[in-house]
């Protein structure tokens, strides 16, 4: 090997460098607005500070001891997940079939693309404000309807009491969060070679086959996608709560951004705020892994 | 090439330009104040118009709604000691008293006992008393006053008379005690008109309620000594407090939703006639003139639970302004505050907001059902004035237990029980967290 040249590929120490020097400035950006921000969280996570006084007192691993003991936090944590469970299957369910219907080259699709992704673009204040109107127990639309038909009976105070609040929420989520799979749903419909679907037709594959044996192996990356969309997004659901219920009655809607804020600038225990901030995103972090290695299964069979 | 040029140069224009625009606001500004004051805006801008043309000197008022994004900005700014000359704090005696110590707030005892305490005089006790460190104080502040208030608060029961006049209630009668109270519900009931409406889907506006009627039922004095950790939350006068809101459950007294209610919609329900009764701060009067000008309604004091002891009503200083201790105008900006609460500028204030003003020789031309709000202002107390305050994470439980007892998943001696144990372990805590400052130290 001559001097100055390093690696099989016969790549000189000045290249490398060189390349190096290209991702320096990415690197820097990264590390300034992702890796120092967490060490300064996780910093700040070992001290009881109250995000004011000059005065911090490191309290070591007590945070995250009083976290793993809060029930209200992992109360949070299930609510949260429940809602991401129901938005998993039925959000996606509807965007999937929606996509299907407009991918099959229906009249006005370019208008229904456009209605479909509407809530999604919609404040998540504003849409609250339209789902108490539809959802009170004095005036409600709901109970208006339920009454209309005969079912009075079933009528309620929907977001105040604790048996239909948390889902109730999550039917607002779904109603807003569809639209974004749809979106990237009929994306992934739309690359899909029509040959492919003319050729099972020639062999004589019924329209179930071709969605079973086709569509749905060809959409595993896309579903994966939306999937880990849908985890990341719900779970991190706030406005929202904050427009519907504030987190009530009792502690039935609240969800982890909700109660971090609440240990942030409710009870200014900024420390105590960022170990939640952080085992909320470890937990994001396995959610998404998980999925990722899932997918990696699923392509493999 | 040509199209990638148009948008750079596009580009660089208007983020100079509004980079430029950033700038001009403090730059031109004699004095900066920051609020959050929405329905006030209108009225600081035309004060700091006349300002000017008194004095030359130029006053901004830059508002940050809603309230919490204001006290994230407040607090971030602190953090880098690039708060404004005058600002307002949103926020507990504990985190006031951060700010203090901190340096971010300057001590205005000076200015306001000067010449006499002419300054100091001029204002309602009661509005002086949340800005008040008195000597010996938890947090370990200087003793002194800190913030200059600029209008006066407190939370009442307000009736529809009309809807009194359809349940065969007497309108110039209302219910004096909570016997009394419950009877006019079951009539209102009967009538098929809801009770009581208030935003309690905000837990303050419950600590509120729940303020008052425990003042009423033990004293200001039991209350402290629970705060201090004297008095269990399992004495039976807890159990009874908690009990009243079973009661109201009961008795069908709150209208639906109210627990998740924000205040907003129990304002509107209240304004359209389809509640009877409202728990509602003073702002109200302007809100409801919105809402419904021919509203026919009345404000009290919160029916008494107890004989035992006076109904105290939550209340006092609504907003203040703080001057900032860093700041290099902090003479103008004291001036400035001067000018502001001074008479002419507070009963402009209160005619354009309808907000009760800070200063007490203010109240003229005030509707008259502000002043039976203004005339209850010595009745009053805050969880600010309070010698003690009680842990955040006790408040919440406190509160949000009162939403499980309303739905009926709770009952009061229940919530006794784990707001006692939250408070044990709150205590506990803070023993924990001493020692270990004391070794740190």
């Amino acid at each position: 090997m001559s001097r100055g040249v390093i690696g099989n590929n016969g790549m000189r120490v000045k290249d490398v460098l060189q390349n190096y020097v290209f991702l320096l400035p990415a690197l820097i950006l990264f590390a300034t607005f992702y890796i120092y921000p967490v060490y300064k969280v996780f910093e700040l996570s070992l001290f009881e500070y109250d995000g004011i006084s000059p005065h911090k007192y490191f309290v070591g691993m007590g945070n995250f001891a009083d976290v793993m003991c809060n029930k209200i936090w992992w109360t949070s944590m299930w609510n949260a997940a429940y809602i991401t469970i129901l938005a998993l299957v039925f959000q996606n369910a509807l965007a999937l079939v929606l996509a299907l219907i407009v991918d099959k080259d229906l009249k006005g699709g370019k208008f229904y693309r456009v209605v479909f992704y509407l809530p999604p673009v919609l404040s998540g204040i504003v849409i609250g404000l339209i789902w108490n109107w539809i959802y009170d127990g004095n005036y409600g639309l709901l109970n208006h309807w339920l009454s209309t038909l005969g079912l009075g009976n079933l009528a309620r105070s929907w977001l105040a009491d604790p048996k239909t609040a948390i889902t109730c929420v999550a039917i607002i989520h779904m109603w807003r969060g569809f639209g974004w799979g749809f979106i990237i749903l009929l994306a992934g419909l739309q690359n899909i070679p029509r040959e492919l679907y003319e050729a099972a037709r020639m062999d004589g594959a019924s329209g179930l086959d071709i969605f079973r044996r086709v569509t749905v192996p060809l959409m595993i990356p896309v579903f994966i996608l939306v999937a880990v969309l849908t985890v990341l997004g719900t779970m991190q659901i706030y406005d929202l709560i904050v427009s519907t219920t504030g987190g009530g009655p009792g502690y039935h809607t609240e969800v982890p951004i909700t109660r971090i804020l609440a240990a942030m600038i409710g009870s200014s225990r900024f420390g105590y705020a960022c170990a939640l901030g952080l085992v909320f995103g470890v937990v994001l972090l396995v959610a998404s892994m998980s999925q990722l290695r899932l997918s990696r299964h699923l392509k493999q069979t | 090439m040509r199209v990638s040029l148009i948008i750079f140069v596009t580009f660089s224009f208007l983020t100079l330009g509004l980079l430029g625009c950033g700038g001009d606001i403090e730059r031109n500004a004699d004095v900066l104040v920051w609020h959050w004051m929405t329905d006030r805006e209108d009225a600081f801008q035309e004060l700091a118009d006349r300002y000017n043309k008194e004095t030359g000197i130029k006053v901004s008022f830059e508002l940050y709604a809603p309230s919490d994004a204001y006290t994230q900005k407040v607090r971030a700014s602190a953090q880098t000691t690039t708060l404004p000359d005058i600002y307002g704090l949103l926020a507990e005696k504990r985190d006031f008293a951060a700010f203090v110590k901190a340096g971010h707030i300057a001590d205005l005892t000076g200015y306001m006992k000067d010449k006499n305490g002419r300054w100091e005089s001029v204002f309602f006790k009661k509005a002086l008393e949340v800005n008040l460190f008195l000597p010996d104080n938890q947090w370990g502040v200087e003793p002194g006053i800190y913030g200059v208030p600029i209008d006066v608060t407190n939370i009442q029961m307000l009736y529809n008379k009309t809807l009194f006049k359809k349940a065969g209630l007497d309108p110039e009668d209302p219910p004096d005690n909570w016997e009394e109270f419950l009877e006019a519900i079951r009539a209102l009931n009967e009538a098929g008109i809801p009770g009581l409406v208030s935003g309690w889907g905000e837990i303050w506006m419950i600590d509120c309620f729940a303020s008052n009627y425990a003042m009423n039922i033990m004293g200001k004095d039991k209350v402290i000594a629970t705060i201090r950790g004297e008095v269990p939350y399992t004495d039976p006068d807890w159990i009874r407090l908690f009990g009243l809101f079973k009661e109201m459950a009961d008795e069908e007294v709150l209208a639906p939703g109210v627990v998740t209610m924000v205040n907003k919609t129990a304002e509107q329900t209240f304004a359209n006639g389809r509640a009877a009764f409202a728990f509602n701060g003073s702002w109200c009067v302007n809100v409801y003139k919105g809402m419904n000008p021919n509203l026919d309604y009345a404000a009290i004091l919160p029916p008494r639970a107890s004989a035992k002891n006076p109904m105290i009503i939550w209340g006092g200083a609504g907003g203040s302004f703080l001057v900032n201790e860093n700041s290099k105008k902090k003479e103008m900006a004291v001036n400035f505050l001067k000018w502001l609460t001074a008479k002419p500028q507070q009963v402009f204030l209160a005619e354009e907001t309808s907000n009760l003003p800070s200063n007490k020789h203010s109240l003229v031309n005030i509707p008259p059902i502000l002043r039976q709000f203004a005339d209850d202002m010595d009745k009053t107390t805050h969880p600010d004035v309070l010698p003690v305050n009680e842990y955040s994470q006790v408040i919440e439980f406190f509160n949000k237990g009162i939403q499980s007892i309303i739905i009926g998943e709770e009952t009061p001696e229940d919530i006794a029980k784990k707001v006692q144990e939250i408070k044990e372990r709150r205590l506990a805590w803070t023993k924990r967290r001493e020692k270990m400052r004391r070794e740190a130290r």
